[in-house]
């Protein structure tokens, strides 16, 4: 009979003591966007006035500031809550299906 | 013998956050695992953005510590330790006080001088299981900033209640049933407490209030001392609310003047934002299925009580009520 | 060049503090450790240690402050009896299992309830597999001794454990004993500046107390039990260390007159002292028995205590702390588990004794010794000593 796969992350002797965390940041490698089932937000940005209101309420930093002073909307850690359509004060942005 | 300097003094050339001049830092980062939607992952974000760097986090075991720090991922980009529940700010004191003790004895580089300690629990580990341990810290004086994030309930254990659940909200150890139609207590006063403590600088904030929020967090870790936060925190897994309507409730809540903004500096109150066509509370209460249950009278309560506690506010900032 | 004094042991407890150079003293009084923590604040507030003392509002409060003090990379410490080793007990674990060097004096004391002052083991014993280093010391000199060395082991690199300090309350806390003082020169030359491998860095963040899921909990006990069993030869180098800085040796096992003995009485902590006045006395007048006293109860010497034990053909063991509705003292319990199924070991007999400050007398270990026999062959497991029966 095979032995039953150990379901752990390392073994223990490569365990930083306290299993301690070294890199900072590095949940950045998981990407929440694949939570998303329904709809994404869609900026247009002949109606964004810059006001950076998608960018600061966005519980998942997923909005980037461009060079212009408009936002990039990131598809790997936007989980699709739809709060910066909402908070969007000239409409720029509305929820479209993915 | 030199007397520390108070609030007003340390702020007195305080230069103000626009909107136009939002700090760059972030302490976290994205790939958390907050629910969609979460108020209180936003919240923490914008108040350490403006507290910036350097920075060292301490927090409570709670929502924000369970989606920061799932083994082997970190959110934090900061230094960031976890201890238990109840005792971000007694870990808070100990970090602070062997700083300032190695830093006194030339154990640290001079460039760690002026480094924030800032401890962050939710109202749990704030108002109930670690109402101790903060009171002992704020009483200390320690030169530290505490942050509650408030989202009304215990909700990283599945959403039961804590001294900080509203009025007649469902939660799971305050069901509506036959007998009983949900808490029956009043929300506990946590910014009121921290005043009486002494602290010099307590204040309220809400995230759709961005620039009044990273205002107050600044300014929070400029005093020296200790400086108390209560920042509320919408959760629309718990409250069972739209995942889009986080930002808008926090919006409300303060509309309504369920949750008023204020800072008490050195003892003195000072109401951030005077709600001028205050609307009634039952438009911040139909959009929470937490609610739903409540009849007329009660919400009329709530009502009243909304209205005694903002009239009492302005009494103790020497405001007039409006007519 | 040390200094003899009459002091008390508490004093020498804080004496060895302020001679470490701690940076933090994180502390709640309570009976009997207040005078440990009273003479740190007095030394802080005249200025002969720069410390911060933090008079926390609890002993919960009191570790956590020390773990976030050890985070940061000062050097911490704290102490405690009793009910606040218990109410601190969640975060006991906690320091243990994120690796914060830390030493802590716990003045022993009984628990409740009853409510009592006096002393006994049931309070470490509550908290026996925390997974800190545990020491127990006998007299005033070793509580000097071992507290200056518990920061050389707790901050070594191969350690990273926090160190508990026992040490009897009233009994040994509150005696006052000749002491030797080393001077501030000799033990910065045994014990240089806490230079921490891990620490709350502005410079380079790490994020400390993580969520242990499944994928990993187990692999962290294992960690945690190597570095425990791994601290031993560590501990023994730091002790063979102070022996030839300051003169004086300690064993993680002591034991006196084994050779030629049948019988070995088996003590921890200061009754110790007062048991090898009554094995003396019984060596005296023909005896054939002699002593095992244990110093390092975490993480437990088994080679070195096997060696000693397999010299006797009867163990005497005295315990000062139950487990309720168990085995029977906790000492005993463990050694009979390491004699178990090996070859040649010696029978073991058990009193549980000097509960809640009751005292032991030399007669009494004598007279423990005498009636381990009929112990023996009753089957019954062990006995309460010294307590009134109707």
């Amino acid at each position: 009979m095979a032995k039953k796969a150990i379901e752990a992350v390392c073994a223990w002797q490569e365990l930083e003591p306290g299993i301690l965390i070294l890199e900072p940041g590095c949940a950045a490698q998981f990407k929440t966007g694949d939570w998303r089932t329904g709809k994404i937000p869609v900026t247009d940005y002949e109606k964004c006035v810059k006001c950076g209101r998608c960018y600061i309420f966005c519980p998942d930093l997923s909005y980037e500031e461009r060079e212009d002073g408009t936002y990039t909307w990131l598809a790997d850690y936007c989980k699709g809550c739809g709060i910066c359509a909402v908070e969007c004060p000239s409409g720029a942005i509305t929820m479209k299906e993915e | 013998m030199a007397t520390k300097q108070s609030a007003a003094e340390a702020l007195q050339d305080f230069e103000k956050i626009s909107p136009k001049s939002l700090p760059a830092f972030e302490a976290l980062v994205h790939g958390h695992r907050a629910c969609q939607g979460c108020g209180e992952v936003l919240a923490m974000r914008q108040a350490l953005k403006a507290i910036g760097e350097p920075l060292i986090v301490a927090s409570a075991t709670g929502c924000m510590e369970i989606i920061t720090s799932p083994y082997p991922h970190t959110a934090w980009a900061v230094p960031w330790i976890h201890v238990a529940f109840e005792n971000a700010a007694a870990v808070a004191s100990g970090i602070e006080a062997g700083r300032k003790a190695m830093l006194r004895k030339g154990k640290l580089d001079q460039k760690e001088a002026g480094t924030k300690v800032v401890a962050i629990a939710g109202d749990g580990g704030t108002a109930d299981i670690g109402i101790q341990a903060l009171s002992g810290a704020m009483e200390r004086g320690h030169n530290m900033v505490y942050i509650c994030l408030d989202n009304e309930a215990y909700m990283n254990t599945g959403i039961q209640r804590s001294s900080s659940t509203p009025f007649g909200a469902n939660t799971t150890t305050s069901p509506p049933g036959e007998v009983s139609f949900g808490q029956s207590t009043e929300k506990k006063d946590m910014a009121a407490i921290m005043a009486a403590h002494g602290v010099p600088y307590v204040a309220t904030a809400s995230p759709f209030y961005y620039v009044d929020l990273m205002n107050k967090a600044r300014k929070a870790s400029l005093v020296p001392g200790p400086a108390y936060l209560h920042i509320y925190s919408p959760c629309p897994t718990g409250w069972r609310s739209a995942p889009d309507s986080a930002v808008s409730l926090s919006k409300l809540a303060v509309e309504t003047k369920v949750f008023p903004l204020y800072e008490v500096i050195d003892g003195q109150y000072f109401i951030s934002r005077k709600v001028k066509k205050p609307k009634p509370v039952e438009e911040y209460l139909k959009l929470q299925r937490r609610f739903s249950h409540l009849n007329p009278a009660q919400i009329a309560h709530i009502q009243a009580e909304v209205d005694r506690k903002y009239e009492r506010l302005l009494y103790l900032a020497g405001e007039v009520p409006e007519e | 060049m040390a200094q003899r004094v009459g002091l008390e042991s508490s004093l020498a407890c804080s004496e060895a503090v302020r001679l470490a150079d701690a940076d933090v003293i994180a502390a709640y009084p309570i009976t009997p450790q207040t005078h440990i923590v009273e003479h740190l604040s007095e030394l802080v507030a005249d200025g002969h240690l720069d410390a911060e003392f933090v008079p926390v509002e609890s002993e919960h409060s009191a570790m956590s402050a020390c773990i976030g003090s050890a985070a940061a990379g000062a050097r911490t410490f704290t102490a405690t009896s009793s009910q606040g080793l218990a109410l601190m007990s969640e975060v006991l674990y906690i320091a243990s299992g994120m690796r914060m060097p830390m030493v802590m004096a716990v003045a022993n004391r009984a628990l409740s309830a009853p409510i009592s002052i006096w002393n006994d083991h049931s309070d470490v014993m509550s908290v026996r597999d925390c997974g800190w280093i545990q020491l127990f010391c006998e007299n005033g000199q070793e509580v000097m001794d071992l507290t200056i060395a518990a920061f050389k082991i707790t901050e070594d690199p191969r350690v990273m454990l926090p160190v508990m300090v026992n040490m009897d309350g009233f009994t040994l806390t509150h005696v006052i004993e000749p002491i030797f003082i080393p001077t501030p020169e000799e033990v910065k030359a045994y014990l240089p500046p806490f230079k921490p491998r891990f620490r709350l860095d502005p410079f380079k963040p790490m994020t400390f107390g993580a969520v242990g899921v499944p994928e990993v909990y187990t692999e962290h006990r294992l960690q945690l039990q190597d570095a425990i069993l791994a601290s031993q030869p560590v501990i023994e180098e730091h002790l063979a260390g102070f022996a030839k800085a300051f003169g004086r040796t300690y064993q993680p096992i002591e034991t006196h007159g084994l050779d030629g003995a049948e019988t070995a009485i088996v003590t921890m902590g200061s009754i110790g002292e007062t048991a090898l006045t009554a094995v003396e006395e019984m060596q005296a007048a023909g005896e054939k028995v002699g002593q095992i006293r244990i110093r390092l109860w975490r993480p437990f010497p088994f080679d070195r205590f096997l060696e000693a034990a397999s010299k006797v053909k009867t163990l005497v063991i005295i315990d000062r702390a139950l487990s309720f509705g168990g085995a029977g003292g906790p000492v005993a319990t463990e050694l009979r588990a390491i004699l178990t199924n090996k070859p040649g070991a010696p029978k073991t007999a058990s009193f549980i004794a000097g509960l809640g400050g009751r005292d032991v007398t030399r007669e009494d270990f004598k007279e423990m010794i005498r009636s381990a026999p009929e112990q023996l062959a009753s089957g019954r497991s062990f006995d309460f000593y010294g307590a009134m029966e109707g």
